[in-house]
């Protein structure tokens, strides 16, 4: 057993009222630079729907992910090593951008200088690759709230799976949303496919990066990720990807897409699994198995045997405290109502999802019966048979069980605690009727209803006091001219290349405590030195005058 | 060809210049490699344009590959050891005329493709800075100077014997025992050849060509799933900003004047 641990990231699918908030933070914050104008680390997509980019999920088309051989051998679809590499010159499932969209601005400067005439002036689009008018076709969320899907919803790749019929009655039914990120997998097929070894799974936390200098443009990890959450910066030829905000967990806080989430329906904690069982289980026989197989891999942070399992591979107290009151380990292997996106890309993906409810409990109201009476809900479940098909086809490789019972669990929850909020007797046999009590009901209401800020994110700071401050002491030391002769803070960090201003600060430092730390009193960044702007006004900080001169001596 | 009868253009073309150009193509590797890992990429395009690239970039590239193997086994071999394997100069004539016939064909059919992409499709046109195009310059002469000495010499003429000429001057220069006079009477374009060449390589550590020194064969023998401490000094920490980190603004319409 090698227990490692996994930030991950749970979405409760029932409150996404689709507001797009995540994708626009996060684009501010990671991609509002030049070559991924088209990339959204974080997307939101109506479902049904064709998705972002264009039919992702259709593996046929991309090759992404893993598959089973015939010897039972985990192999990347795309091909072996050798298929990979013989067609470095020419990646043949590589998206093209317009598979995303042709990213755009406005011509905006027109509206204050053009001049005066008969007609308003019109700020038009324009294309960010040519500069030119584009007529704009297609987009991130180009069929956000079923528009349009008249036209498009056929393609998407889970209806195509399902009957004619299916696809017609679908959109009458019922849509919901599903906010995408890097799944930040187990066995990430994009780390496995990168050919210059630049990709990586973090060993402390799990969050899968690219190594930007290391990188080399090849593009086998856009291709090889089954979600295409690599993307391409196509003017710098490198590979990004969302980084589970990694600056922000590091320091104990949520990423900005759950920061700002509005309908609060994100929740993110540790996971501790089995390093070692990940493989074989990836690379079970029949797709259905894989959900078992995946849940089968995480560890009980309470058992005895997996803390001392972890505390030998050094893993700190805080970290399985963690790990104890994670949210994610609640909601998958306590309450078992979150669910894994496409578990039969055998990637093992780690930010998983509640299903949404709400769609039956529409179309109950609608037909005018109790939308919250335990029974009417069961039958709904029950009967509903198209959203529960197209919710097994995202989250359970088609097996429509995981899924009823994930939903029946929720409207047991809704039934059980409408009672209780209207002051009637609780009626337990509606929790036994799922296989929970009213206790465990009650625990996960306020885990999933009243969640709070603490409640959804219990993220362990990262052990990183050591290793930063001597990379960081090791900067300052490079400059011209050593400590005292500017500091870190003016002096450039120079090279054959030309200057770049200023030292950049560590990319974990970034609220007011941690940097005023570094230039207080006591603990000053350029030795001997004191910033009097930090000088509290008690007693005489060490380096606040020049050294007394001895006695005799011209001072 | 006596050494007296060699000029200071002889030494300026065949020793110095040669001379000068590998110490910048080895010394601009090591300090690009040094400083700007970052800037370190083939650039692809792949994602503006596939359907012209699908054809050139591998016709070009396995031409080229194919080249340089045609290369490696005609300079740095000498004749002497292939006869003893019983390739006969005849032999080694037909085989190398024939197969670096095809080998440029291919070559040349691949950067055709691939020229005319770049110039005519806008997208790639507007990505395509001013070193690509003295890098394309160079890389085009040079491949077609090479063909064109190919076929004027060893198909249409009597077959020149490289072997006995540049093949010597090219290991004189990494005996440091360099011989300029074995240059001076080869055909103007084989000479032509060889200058593009060399150019070339003095460009080439400052061009998106130093992807070829990051041809990943350590693939075929990793484990797949890279695992890496946040504590390694190559992940992600305190680190200068790069080159591309910038805000997203319109292209200027260049084409269009």
């Amino acid at each position: 057993m090698r227990v490692m641990a996994q930030m991950s990231m749970i979405m409760n699918l029932d409150k996404c009222i689709g507001c797009h908030t995540c994708s626009v933070t996060c684009k501010q914050v990671w991609t509002n630079r030049t070559g991924v104008e088209y990339a959204w680390f974080n997307n939101v997509e109506t479902r049904p729907g064709l998705g972002y980019p264009r039919e992702y999920e259709n593996q046929e088309k991309w090759k992404g992910g893993w598959v089973r051989n015939k010897r039972g051998r985990l192999q990347l679809a795309a091909g072996g090593r050798l298929k990979k590499l013989s067609q470095i010159f020419n990646n043949p499932n590589l998206p093209q951008i317009d598979d995303y969209y042709e990213p755009w601005t406005y011509d905006y400067d027109m509206l204050t200088t053009a001049p005066a005439g008969t007609q308003s002036p019109v700020a038009r689009p324009k294309s960010l690759l040519t500069g030119q008018d584009i007529d704009i076709k297609w987009s991130g969320n180009w069929d956000d709230d079923l528009g349009g899907s008249q036209e498009t919803a056929a393609q998407d790749p889970i209806l195509a799976t399902m009957s004619e019929h299916v696809k017609m009655e679908f959109e009458k039914t019922f849509m919901f949303y599903l906010p995408r990120i890097c799944e930040h997998c187990l066995n990430p097929a994009c780390v496995a496919a990168c050919p210059s070894g630049a990709m990586y799974k973090r060993e402390e936390d799990g969050i899968v990066l690219v190594d930007e200098d290391g990188c080399r443009g090849w593009r086998m990890c856009v291709s090889a990720c089954p979600y295409k959450k690599v993307y391409f910066n196509h003017k710098t030829g490198k590979a990004e990807k969302c980084t589970l905000c990694y600056p922000l967990i590091e320091q104990g806080k949520p990423t900005i897409c759950s920061e700002t989430c509005v309908g609060r329906l994100r929740y993110l904690g540790l996971m501790l699994y089995d390093a070692d069982a990940v493989l074989a289980a990836a690379s079970i026989e029949n797709d259905q198995d894989l959900l078992d197989a995946q849940r089968a891999c995480f560890l009980d942070p309470f058992d005895p045997e997996v803390i001392a399992a972890a505390k030998a591979e050094g893993m700190a107290d805080d970290w399985i405290e963690a790990a104890q009151n994670s949210p994610i380990y609640q909601l998958i292997s306590e309450y078992e109502v979150a669910l894994p996106l496409h578990p039969e890309y055998r990637t093992m993906p780690m930010v998983w999802y509640i299903p949404p409810l709400s769609p039956v409990v529409d179309v109950v109201s609608n037909s005018g019966s109790d939308g919250e009476d335990a029974r009417t809900l069961f039958t709904a479940i029950d009967k509903l048979r198209i959203p529960v098909e197209y919710l097994a086809g995202l989250f359970s490789a088609g097996d429509v069980v995981p899924v009823e019972l994930s939903l029946r669990k929720l409207a047991a929850m809704r039934a059980y605690m409408r009672d209780i909020n209207l002051g009637n007797e609780p009626d337990e046999r509606i929790p036994n009727a799922v296989g929970m009590t009213g206790e465990t009901i009650t625990a996960m209401y306020r885990l999933l209803a009243i969640a709070k800020y603490e409640d959804r994110y219990v993220i362990p700071k990262a052990h990183v006091e050591t290793a930063r401050e001597l990379e960081e002491l090791g900067c300052s030391l490079d400059n011209d001219g050593g400590p005292g002769m500017g500091g870190p803070a003016s002096a450039g960090h120079s090279g054959p290349y030309g200057n770049t201003v200023g030292m950049p600060l560590g990319a974990t430092v970034d609220n007011y405590n941690e940097m005023t730390g570094r230039s207080s009193a006591t603990a000053p960044t350029t030795p001997g030195r004191v910033n009097l702007l930090n000088w509290n006004g008690s007693g005489v900080p060490q380096g606040m005058f020049p050294p007394i001169a001895d006695a005799g001596s011209p001072a | 060809m006596g050494t007296e009868s060699m000029t200071a253009w002889d030494y300026l073309l065949w020793v110095a210049f040669p001379y000068a150009a590998s110490g910048v193509f080895v010394v601009g590797h090591l300090l690009r490699y040094r400083y700007d890992q970052f800037g370190w990429t083939s650039r692809s395009s792949q994602t503006y344009e596939n359907r012209l690239l699908r054809w050139g970039s591998p016709m070009f590239h396995y031409g080229m590959l194919m080249v340089i193997g045609g290369h490696v086994v005609g300079l740095f071999i000498p004749k002497s050891w292939l006869e003893y394997f019983g390739v006969t100069e005849h032999l080694y004539h037909l085989g190398a005329t024939w197969l670096g016939t095809f080998a440029a064909a291919l070559t040349v059919a691949g950067l055709a493709i691939l020229i005319y992409r770049r110039r005519l499709t806008k997208r790639v046109l507007l990505v395509t800075t001013v070193m690509d195009k003295v890098m394309y310059v160079f890389l085009a002469s040079t491949i077609v100077f090479g063909t064109t000495a190919t076929v004027l010499y060893q198909i249409f003429g009597g077959g020149y014997d490289y072997r006995g000429s540049i093949s010597p001057w090219i290991r004189s220069l990494y005996s440091f025992q360099p011989d300029p006079s074995l240059m001076s009477d080869v055909p103007f374009f084989f000479q032509l050849h060889v200058l593009t060449a060399t150019a070339l390589f003095l460009l080439w550590p400052f061009t998106r060509l130093v992807h070829v020194f990051s041809a990943p064969l350590g693939y075929l023998v990793r484990p797949y799933v890279v695992y890496r401490s946040r504590d390694d000094p190559r992940g992600a920490g305190a680190r200068p900003p790069r080159r591309g980190w910038e805000k997203s603004e319109r292209p200027l319409e260049r084409s269009r004047k």
